[in-house]
């Protein structure tokens, strides 16, 4: 990417364009492999982490495709049942991991969080390095795990399965896992500091743009729930080397208390992977119908209240575990309460749009089909909150279509919104919108026909994590499977173009959608240090219409 | 050369700013430490609660005495920690070395006693789960169960003042350098914070691994 | 129902049709508000799309009567789900008081299914139409879950304690039961048939085909053969007549309830609770009794309380974790 290609374009003179190549700007201040590997500046970092995650998305993409293929037969088109088990799990571990917790945090968050609040830098420039190489590290172990020879427990590691009965790398992934945690604490430890003491003068809390309060929510649960997860690897790593019976009832362990200890991080997890994305929502709307946002206190206290909530319902993971009806009903009752602050989110957002100026680059298409899908998918969780019919899809494919909408339907089409939206500023160049647009739809299509069908097979009865399944269940899983294959060519269209963008794409200026924020006050790409002089606020976030606001 | 502004971070407007910063980091890793350890407690606590009489066997087997003395020699620790950061303050360089220097030395000497004392006793009677566990009885399982709670809490607790002993070091020598200054002194305040804190997990290890066997 | 293409596994038990209205009312709910927010943005969109460059966009205030109106109507539609979720999921909870009790054990990777009468299926469970049947389960190894989706029923399958799910079929026919929690390499075949049938076949076919003993005369010869008699039969033990589903004064003074979950843990871990006014002398038989030998033993004590031992309440946590 950046080590040395924009220098050499300085050098030359057949491409050269006003703007881009003569400023001096956060990727052509320094070049060499080394300049990159020890960088403390905040944007370098972020890309640091967009090379890494983007590998870990296609490598979970990978096993996913694989997976499908295999069930477009009952009795398994391609693989042994414990190949098939080893990619599922890999799937999940990966994609919850290594690529979903870090997406819009370590890339979009270490990007714009100092940018959008006035500040140089995070509070903590080397500590958020350090924190790229542990996720690097962390990931190398899953790797190893899966060159080894894969783990086939499931991302849940349920014991005594995990701890005792498998024969696979559970060590070695669980591991993986547990440093890579770390590195998930120490960015959301950085961005809470930073978000308090580093904000420009004139920022006030209720000034600020959603996407930092979303932040803020997200690494708040960073903190309190990872290290939870933490002791809980261990101990199963423990276990499973000299067996003392922490969770296994053959040695007097309790295997439903490693369900709780690992469903109370892995709840609040899935707002980790959520929020955030959630966060690039509303700088979405607003950007694309130059308006304020509708309601900014409720969304940005729905994001606190989300984050807060999530703590106490871990126990609707184990409605059929053996856990009692009391506990059932409470835990219930705490899912269905969780859901109202994300049912406000979309509400205003939806309203954001109303008497808008409204465009429909890529950025807001990917808004839009978050909105939509988000909230079919947020609604199927209500299904999985009511008991009597918790009871009845639980473990089956409903589950898997519940998350996938929120997850891919959801986060991931709000990360890519992002990218899309803020790859001007990141790379000063702009990506084509048509490509765009086309592959936005692509993902749309694929993603729907991949999905819905799965909340059918889960009604029906199908299990999940099944390698081989009745055959009954065959046309739906062949349509599934045809939509993952489109999917899965709609998430390559960008990785060529966008890549093609840095080298070709058009020039862009500081502020090419002509949106508000700190973050468009400044060239694209930004220097290093941010902003020549640091920014004083005296707006609201989003004061769309107080003024002219250049497209430049 | 140690200028104030020499000694402000680039990415901060000014001193306060950088020392609000760090300070408020270190109180948010302890936050993420308290949800480490804490995870850990409860399930002590409730393993305790499945097989008390096994806990409180093991328990009764730990040596009470050396428990105490260590507890005292952190306490102590945590005073000539604070006495450390308070001669930082009023930019007393002898002083704010001596205690650091007294602090890495109380705090040697509980890794010391802990290792040397404790676990080579605890290694030569065979309750090493895992390595030589050699205890056969009726509740050998469970009694092996809270031999690796204790060795995993107090290992984990020890790995934290191996690490809080690396830092007083640094911090000495920084001191000797003259880097500190009453404008000038967070590092000792935050790793104060992060000395006192590994105290307090102790406070409430003592107590819930030594003390409550059931012979009081 | 289309023929061709099922939304719906077979209405095959009493409570099936009760979940399904509550799952057409969520469809309803949800396609309702998907629709609704699909057609809202992109009429929005549509509407105030930008028409020039130089368009402006009318800024609106927020609006608290909104506000309040959107989380009002949420939390009213979330709390009858709430309501109605909860109240169906506590009456099919309770099994009636003359159910059948039939014992399931799970191992990697097929189920076995212990009929009180004698006959053991492997991967088949036949039970009689319109009789409310109980299944008490436990595994030998890893967690499995027992699910037959035309029942709506499904229940982790754990080993170290038990639980238990009820289901009163409502017609005949063969229903799929599946494992439902990922146990490892054959996880995905790990499944068989309910095979529901007439009451008179049913009488049938207990009485013809393998004729083991019953579980209570099976449980009867081993409480000689593994000599618990020599204890418990001459006051040196607790008595087991009319123990099953009384309460039981401990050593410690605690009381606990004589449940599957204690007599299971006194055979295995007996130095655990010791009766008031006894002796721990007891040795444990784990690794001397299989799962099976342990619900037969059970199927004893519980026949020599009168009235034959009481269905236990799910209400505690299912089983107690016995180690």
């Amino acid at each position: 990417m950046g080590t040395g290609r924009e220098g050499n374009e300085v050098m030359g003179t057949a491409t050269v364009e006003p703007g881009i190549e003569s400023r001096v700007h956060y990727l052509n201040a320094s070049y060499g492999i080394k300049s990159w590997l020890l960088t403390t500046d905040h944007k370098r970092i972020a890309m640091l982490y967009l090379a890494s995650i983007t590998f870990f998305f296609f490598v979970g993409g990978s096993a996913a495709v694989l997976m499908r293929l295999n069930l477009i037969s009952p009795q398994g088109a391609l693989l042994e049942p414990e190949t098939y088990n080893k990619l599922f799990s890999m799937h999940g571990i990966i994609m919850v991991f290594l690529f979903m917790i870090p997406s819009i945090p370590a890339v979009l968050g270490n990007f714009l969080v100092p940018l959008m609040i006035g500040a140089r830098d995070l509070a903590f420039p080397r500590l958020n390095l350090l924190s790229w190489y542990v996720f690097v590290v962390g990931g190398c172990f899953t790797l190893y795990a899966v060159i080894a020879g894969g783990v086939d427990t499931g991302w849940t590691f349920y014991t005594p399965l995990s701890t005792t009965y498998a024969n696979t790398n559970v060590i070695s992934a669980a591991l993986g896992v547990f440093i890579a945690g770390f590195s998930s604490i120490l960015t959301g430890l950085n961005f809470i500091v930073t978000i308090h003491k580093m904000r420009a003068p004139g920022l006030t809390w209720f000034r600020l743009p959603l996407f930092i309060w979303a932040i803020y929510s997200t690494s708040v649960i960073q903190i309190l729930g990872t290290p939870v997860l933490a002791i809980t690897i261990v101990l199963v790593a423990l276990e499973r080397l000299i067996h003392v019976g922490v969770f296994d009832p053959a040695v007097g362990g309790d295997p439903i208390l490693f369900q709780h200890l690992f469903w109370f991080y892995s709840h609040p997890a899935v707002y980790i992977m959520i929020l955030p994305s959630m966060g690039v929502m509303s700088e979405l709307v607003t950007a694309f119908s130059k308006k304020r946002i509708f309601g900014y206190s409720f969304i940005a206290f729905s994001s606190v209240a989300i984050a807060a909530i999530s703590f106490l319902v871990w126990g609707h993971h184990m409605f059929v575990a053996g856990q009692s009806v009391y506990a059932g009903i409470v835990f219930s009752a705490l899912s269905f309460a969780v859901a109202i602050p994300s049912a406000i989110k979309v509400f205003n957002w939806t309203a954001t749009l109303y008497k808008g100026s409204v465009s429909y680059q890529a950025p807001m298409l990917y808004a839009i089909g978050f909105i939509g899908l988000f909230t079919m998918g947020g609604l199927t969780g209500l299904f999985l909150a009511t008991l009597a019919v918790d009871a009845h899809v639980h473990g089956t494919y409903f589950v898997v279509g519940h998350f996938h909408y929120i997850m891919v339907g959801g986060a991931v089409m709000g990360y890519l919104g992002g990218i899309h939206y803020w790859w001007p500023k990141i790379t000063g160049r702009m990506y084509p919108d048509g490509w765009a647009r086309l592959s936005a739809a692509i993902i749309f299509i694929g993603f729907n026909l991949t999905f819905f069908p799965q909340y059918m097979l889960g009604y029906l009865g199908m299990p999940r994590r099944y390698a081989v399944y009745a055959p009954e269940f065959q046309v739906l899983n062949v349509m599934s499977s045809a939509g993952a294959s489109i999917l899965g060519v709609g998430y390559l269209i960008p990785l060529v173009y966008m890549v093609w963008s840095m080298r070709y794409g058009p020039v862009a200026g500081p502020n090419p959608w002509g949106a508000k924020g700190l973050e468009w006050q400044t060239p694209s790409p930004p220097p290093t240090e941010n902003f020549e002089e640091t920014p004083i606020v005296t707006e609201e976030a989003y004061a769309y219409g107080s003024e002219e606001t250049q497209v430049a | 050369m140690h200028s104030s502004t020499a000694a402000l971070a680039e990415q901060f407007d000014d001193l306060e700013q950088q020392h609000e910063a760090s300070s408020l980091g270190m109180w948010i890793f302890l936050a993420t430490e308290v949800m480490f350890f804490g995870g850990l407690f409860t399930a002590y606590i409730l393993f305790r609660n499945f097989y008390l009489p096994a806990f409180e066997a093991g328990s009764r087997l730990l040596d009470v005495r050396i428990g105490a003395f260590n507890t005292a020699v952190l306490l102590c620790s945590s005073l000539t920690m604070a006495l450390a950061v308070r001669a930082a303050q009023l930019g007393k360089k002898g002083l704010l070395i001596t205690f650091l220097l007294l602090t890495l030395l109380l705090g040697m000497t509980f890794v010391g006693v802990k290792l040397a004392l404790e676990w080579r006793h605890d290694y030569l009677e065979g309750f090493v789960p895992g390595v030589n566990w050699t205890f056969h009885g009726p509740d050998s399982r469970h009694l092996e169960l809270f031999f690796c709670f204790y060795f995993f809490l107090t290992g984990i607790h020890a790995l934290h003042m191996v690490i809080g002993v690396g830092i007083l070091t640094v911090l000495i020598i920084m001191a000797g350098r003259g880097r500190f200054s009453p404008q000038r002194y967070n590092a000792v305040e935050v790793s104060g914070l992060y000395w006192h804190f590994v105290d307090i997990v102790w406070i409430f290890l003592y107590p819930l691994l030594y003390l409550i066997g059931g012979r009081y | 129902m289309w023929q061709g293409f099922p939304i719906r596994p077979d209405q095959a038990s009493t409570i099936a049709r009760g979940v399904d209205h509550l799952y057409y009312f969520l469809t309803a709910v949800d396609l309702f508000f998907t629709a609704l927010i699909f057609l809202a943005v992109f009429y929005f969109a549509v509407r105030y799309r930008r028409r020039s460059e130089q368009a402006q966009a009318t800024q609106v205030e927020g609006s608290l009567p909104l506000e309040v109106l959107w989380t009002i109507i949420p939390l009213g539609i979330c709390a009858f789900t709430f309501l109605w979720g909860s109240s169906l999921f506590i009456r099919n909870s309770r099994p009636p008081e003359a159910s059948t009790e039939i014992f399931v054990v799970g191992k990697q990777w097929m189920w076995k299914l212990q009929h009180p009468e004698g006959p053991m299926e492997i991967n088949e469970l036949h039970v009689p139409v319109g009789r409310p049947i109980k299944l008490t389960m436990t595994s030998e190894d890893v967690i499995h879950n027992f699910y037959v989706p035309a029942f709506r029923v499904q229940k982790d399958v754990v080993p170290g304690m038990y639980t238990s799910i009820w289901f009163q079929a409502t017609k005949t026919g063969r229903f799929h039961f599946f494992c439902n929690q990922y146990c490892g390499t054959n996880h995905a075949v790990m499944g068989g048939y309910v095979i529901v049938m007439s009451p008179d076949d049913y009488e049938q076919w207990l009485s013809g085909g393998i004729r083991g003993e019953s579980m209570v005369s099976a449980g009867a010869k081993l409480y000689e053969q593994l000599a618990c008699i020599t204890c418990h039969g001459t006051g040196k033990g607790p008595p087991f007549v009319d123990l099953f589903g009384r309460p039981v004064k401990l050593t410690d003074g605690t009381t606990v309830i004589a449940d599957e979950a204690y007599i299971r843990e006194s055979i295995l871990y007996p130095s655990a609770k010791i009766v008031a006014g006894y002796q721990p002398l007891m040795p444990t038989y784990k690794g001397q009794v299989t799962e099976e030998q342990i619900l037969q033993l059970l199927a004893y004590i519980k026949s020599l309380s009168s009235g034959g031992g009481k269905v236990t309440k799910q209400w505690e946590r299912e089983g107690k974790a016995t180690r």
